[in-house]
């Protein structure tokens, strides 16, 4: 903790640090992260797809050195793939082998009472962590420098499963059945990521800062990319921030994140484009959209799209 | 400015401040639901990063208070609405300290205690930026926020104007009024003039705060008030908050669906399973396998009538079943006055108003034939009738004289699982007038009164008890 502790003395702090990553925050973000560490809270970041949300545990992961520890959320994952799970197979050894040594170790005293002494010196280990398998939540609570533990899209899994994670999200432990409960050496800094397919229930949400990210506005996209894609040319990068923006206004079945807007950027760059013309953008269309009903609504805008975006290019 | 503020919100050293914990209430009171886990991570962490930039104050309590999208808009207008009043207040009252230390000097009525000496020399001045001040401290005094509901509005206004010293200048008016003088009458009317204003205004500045403050209270008295009042009795602003219920109640609903299909008997040993996967292994069980006892999902049909005589209830009864279809994936709808029709396809493409007023526009408000409408049925839909449907039929079971045709009612009854029937109407009216519902219900299993939002959720999530 005191590690981290120097890391982070102030959102300032947080912002400058991440952005040497490659990850321009702003001031929400820093901000939470800011809290989630003096609270040791986790964060639930919500926001549509492609705007950065697992991006943000990545490079969380990379300024603070830190081991980024992910688990991927899906219908049906239960405990035993999140949690821990009994190696069974080193469980059935082990009593082939107790059953092979049990003679001669119980050999020696010759009455029942004196080979059941014998029995409970034994020690119980049939039943004890090295038989454990630990998965992901247990695997971050185990880290001795602590870590950045990614719960992704926490939506996707069942309600049961929110409720499982009560207990690691607000009281950084974890209780084993047959072991006890299990507290970590060092609290993760836990990010929970959801899409809002569903609607998280009160108990998760309330343990939780709630974090939205909603898409960049203009300067900060630029910015973004720039960082991402840094040999790109300012004209450029002006012109496709421009014109992504004014794609989100459309109405569209899936707008372009800001993943899209990299990847676009990207393309444009192997392609050579120096100025945004309707015709590469009816090229590199798809790059952006991902449904044909969405490029077929955009192509018909694309020519004033361009234009206006070439205009906002020139006029900064 | 900034400085004063913070010093401000923590004059008393407290962590959780008295303007914050006023601002939480506020935010309760706005529909913002905050638990008292959630007000400690509030002040814990207002104490780390302070009041010196609101933008950060703001996105720190926005990260603990606003759990969703809506919630996060609506506490950026509380925010700014509750800390603008605060910062108002805070630099009108130290431009007035220091104007009534200059004033005070130059007059002199022993005879009135203090506070009503101030009140005086506002009055006579017309000084309506120190009489605002004298309330907003006399309403600090006597506590002000602790008011809740709207018939404590008198009390508060008469503890507020005593506060003041109203009572003092009072006597000293009609003291004075005995034995006048003609020039200090005129004074003494203008006095007496402006007392009346501000008992106005002192009334004014109790219901804005009783807005501010008692909102939660109303809101929540409301709330019980409307689940249990008649639906076609309310109005169309109730209807919005109706709407927000409707959905609360359906997603409710749905998670306690979700939950019975997921409950299986784990801990039982499936020894069968078990061995034919270890058969590799020879036998040594390395692998188990557990019984798990299937729940089927549930099959249901709704029949709602959309027809004139139950015009008042079917705006509701379609925005229950839009939620009903946002809830169980496996539900057809059929609407019906005249002729029935099916309304799956709508409910499931548009936003919950288009989808009513396209219903009612394409079927709505003609008079009701239940005979025809379930011939229709017969003749489309029974076919996709299985013993494990569950039909549930929402109408008043008045068909106009019309014939009933009860014969299709006990088909559609022996083919399904279960036939339910949803009455708006008490069950004293049933089988008066044209009312068919006693020829109906022989061949139902259930036929319940329906006409409040409770009976709706009790009758639904019984429903989804026996039909799963």
């Amino acid at each position: 903790m005191s590690n981290t502790q120097n890391h982070i003395q102030s959102i300032q702090d947080i912002e400058n640090g991440l952005a040497n990553t490659g990850y321009i925050s702003n001031t929400q973000i820093s901000t939470a992260v800011f809290i989630a560490q003096q609270l040791q809270k986790p964060i639930l970041v919500e926001g549509p797809a492609g705007v950065g949300k697992t991006e943000l545990a990545k490079s969380l992961s990379t300024w603070l050195h830190k081991p980024l520890i992910r688990m991927q959320c899906y219908e049906g994952l239960d405990e035993s793939k999140a949690l821990y799970e009994w190696k069974y197979g080193k469980q059935l050894l082990y009593t082939q082998i107790l059953k092979d040594k049990i003679g001669s170790v119980i050999s020696e005293s010759d009455s029942l009472n004196g080979a059941l002494e014998k029995l409970h010196d034994f020690g119980d280990i049939f039943f004890s962590r090295n038989f454990l398998e630990p998965r992901p939540l247990l695997q971050a609570l185990e880290q001795p420098e602590g870590c950045i533990l990614l719960i992704d899209e926490i939506d996707k899994s069942d309600q049961e499963f929110e409720a499982f994670l009560l207990e690691i999200l607000s009281d950084y432990q974890v209780s084993v059945p047959e072991i006890g409960k299990i507290s970590a050496i060092v609290p993760p800094l836990v990010l929970l990521t959801s899409n809002s397919t569903r609607d998280l229930g009160d108990a998760l949400k309330r343990r939780c800062l709630h974090l939205h990210i909603g898409f960049p506005d203009e300067r900060l996209e630029e910015k973004i990319i720039n960082s991402r894609v840094p040999d790109i040319n300012k004209k450029l990068l002006k012109q496709i921030v421009s014109f992504v923006q004014q794609l989100r206004s459309l109405d569209l079945k899936k707008v372009p994140s800001v993943s899209e807007t990299i990847d676009w950027a990207k393309v444009l760059i192997l392609f050579h484009t120096s100025i945004l013309d309707t015709d590469t953008v009816n090229e590199t269309l798809n790059v952006l959209l991902k449904f044909e009903s969405d490029i077929e609504t955009a192509r018909k805008q694309t020519h004033t799209l361009t234009q206006q975006s070439q205009r906002a290019s020139e006029i900064s | 400015m900034q400085h004063q503020e913070q010093k401000f919100i923590f004059e008393n050293g407290h962590l959780a401040s008295k303007p914050l914990r006023q601002f939480l209430q506020v935010a309760r009171g706005a529909g913002l639901r905050i638990s008292a886990a959630e007000s400690i991570d509030a002040a814990r962490s207002v104490a780390i990063v302070g009041w010196n930039n609101k933008a950060i104050t703001k996105t720190t309590l926005s990260l603990l208070l606003a759990k969703s999208p809506e919630e996060k808009s609506q506490f950026d207008h509380i925010f700014e609405l509750y800390f603008k009043s605060q910062e108002f207040l805070k630099s009108t009252n130290n431009e007035h300290t220091e104007e009534l230390d200059k004033t005070s000097n130059n007059f002199n009525h022993s005879d009135i205690s203090q506070h009503s000496n101030e009140l005086t020399e506002a009055l006579l001045r017309d000084d309506q930026a120190t009489l605002a001040n004298l309330i907003a401290q006399a309403a600090n005094d006597i506590e002000l926020e602790n008011i809740r509901l709207f018939t404590q509005k008198n009390l508060y206004t008469r503890r507020i104007l005593e506060r003041m010293g109203i009572r003092a200048l009072e006597m000293k008016i009609s003291a004075q009024s005995e034995a006048q003088s003609i020039n200090e009458s005129s004074d003494f009317d203008v006095l007496s003039e402006r007392i009346h204003t501000l008992r106005n205004s002192v009334r004014d500045y109790v219901e804005r705060q009783l807005l501010l403050f008692g909102r939660a209270q109303s809101e929540q008295f409301r709330e019980e008030l409307l689940k249990s009042s008649r639906i076609s009795n309310l109005n169309a602003q109730d209807l919005i908050r109706m709407r927000q219920l409707v959905r609360q109640m359906a997603k409710k609903l749905a998670g306690r669906y979700a939950k019975m299909r997921k409950k299986r008997l784990r801990g039982q040993l499936d020894v069968r399973r078990t061995m034919r996967r270890n058969m590799a292994w020879g036998g040594i069980p390395f692998v188990t396998h557990w019984k798990q006892k299937r729940i089927e999902k549930p099959k249901v049909m709704v029949i709602c009538d959309v027809s004139g005589s139950v015009a008042a209830m079917s705006g509701f009864l379609l925005m229950f079943l839009y939620a009903l279809n946002e809830a169980l994936s496996d539900i057809r709808s059929f609407a019906f006055s005249g002729t029935m029709i099916e309304v799956s396809d709508i409910l499931e493409s548009e936003s919950v108003e288009k989808a009513i007023e396209k219903i009612l526009e394409v079927i709505g408000f003609q008079s009701s034939n239940y005979g025809s409408s379930f011939t229709d049925f017969d003749e489309n839909w029974i076919r996709f009738l299985s013993p494990k449907t569950t039909v549930i039929i929402l109408g008043d079971a008045r068909g106009n004289n019309t014939d009933p045709k009860v014969e299709i009612l006990k088909n559609i009854a022996t083919r399904s699982k279960q036939l339910i029937w949803l009455n708006p109407e008490y069950e004293s009216s049933w089988g008066t007038g044209d009312s068919d519902m006693h020829r109906y219900a022989p061949y139902c299993k259930q036929v319940t009164v329906c006409n409040t939002l409770r009976h709706l959720e009790n009758a639904i999530s019984e429903i989804m008890v026996h039909s799963t």
